[in-house]
């Protein structure tokens, strides 16, 4: 994002087959991911492998519908920072809950 | 040579009040709304935190209830969300190519998934109050209301957005000038989907 004067927005160089594809490729990953929830029992795996595939999804929908394969280093910096946010919050969240000593008894 | 430039950055002036170009307005849009996404994150994110601890400390708890939530509801919803996406993005495509009437049936098809959507959650809920399943059942529930009411919000939202979108579509606004409210517009949308892509495995596929 320079500042300059541009008059010509760029085009995103995405067709309608793109899109048809990608749209395939989530419908898919939602069968899968349904399916293997209900046919395959790995135990506490499970909620890894949805997780994985949820977030296989997400950045499709991010890069492709979302244009952020054709978006700058800035725009990726602030789409990335709130998961590293997210992040802190779950992962402390947890490791406080899970490691209280109680003092009192 | 300097006169002309300098009569052209001033028409500019005029036409968009700011003195830069349009791709600069419209870059810096669509970054706004970049900045506006990573906070609806982590108002979500709160609720996943919630998620992620009392997942772990009652496991059985939330696998037993999960079970009484619909699947097949919710994997229809699922299809419908990821197809209302995907009409959404070709509304932006259209947008951006200046063809009207393509741009007037995507939002429009957009549109309609997000009122399914909101239909079929309609029934979901109703069946559970039903059931006198509340909130206030137990942690599940609590979370299970919270996280897909909020996001219903969220849809309610984006099919004003897309109202909105429609009512400058018709007017001709993007054939005539950018197409920017749309693209911003899209990413809101996108935003939706992409929030229920976790919610529904969290909630629906456990255990």
């Amino acid at each position: 994002m320079s500042i300059e004067n541009r008059d010509h927005i760029e085009e995103h160089h995405t067709n309608i087959w793109s899109y048809v594809f990608v749209l395939l490729a989530l419908f898919t990953l939602t069968a899968f991911t349904v399916l293997t929830a209900i046919k395959v029992d790995i135990g506490s795996l499970n909620i890894v492998l949805a997780m994985i595939i949820a977030s296989v999804k997400a950045s499709i929908v991010a890069l492709f519908f979302m244009h952020l394969k054709f978006e700058d280093k800035l725009t990726w910096l602030y789409a990335l920072y709130p998961l590293f946010l997210l992040f802190l919050l779950i992962f402390f969240t947890l490791m406080e809950t899970f490691t209280r000593v109680p003092v009192l008894k | 040579m300097s006169t002309t430039t300098a009569d052209h950055t001033e028409d500019h002036a005029h036409a968009h009040g700011h003195g830069l170009g349009e791709a600069v307005t419209h870059d810096a849009a669509k970054f706004g709304m970049w900045l506006f996404l990573g906070t609806e994150i982590l108002l979500f994110g709160g609720l996943f935190a919630a998620y992620a601890l009392f997942r772990a400390k009652y496991p059985d708890l939330f696998v037993e209830y999960h079970k009484n939530l619909d699947l097949e509801k919710g994997v229809f919803n699922t299809f419908v969300l990821l197809f209302s996406s995907f009409t959404m993005a070709l509304a932006v495509l259209f947008a951006q190519r200046k063809k009207q009437l393509y741009t007037t049936i995507f939002l429009a098809i957009t549109f309609v998934c997000g009122a399914i959507f909101a239909i079929v959650k309609y029934f979901e809920y109703a069946h559970k109050f039903e059931d006198h399943i509340y909130p206030s059942k137990n942690i599940f529930y609590a979370l299970y209301y919270m996280t897909t009411g909020l996001h219903m919000i969220h849809v309610f939202i984006g099919m004003i957005i897309i109202l909105a979108l429609l009512g400058m579509n018709m007017k001709g606004k993007f054939v005539k000038g950018r197409y920017t409210p749309v693209e911003v517009g899209g990413l809101y949308w996108h935003l939706v989907d992409l929030i229920w892509i976790y919610l529904f495995p969290l909630m629906y596929l456990i255990g």
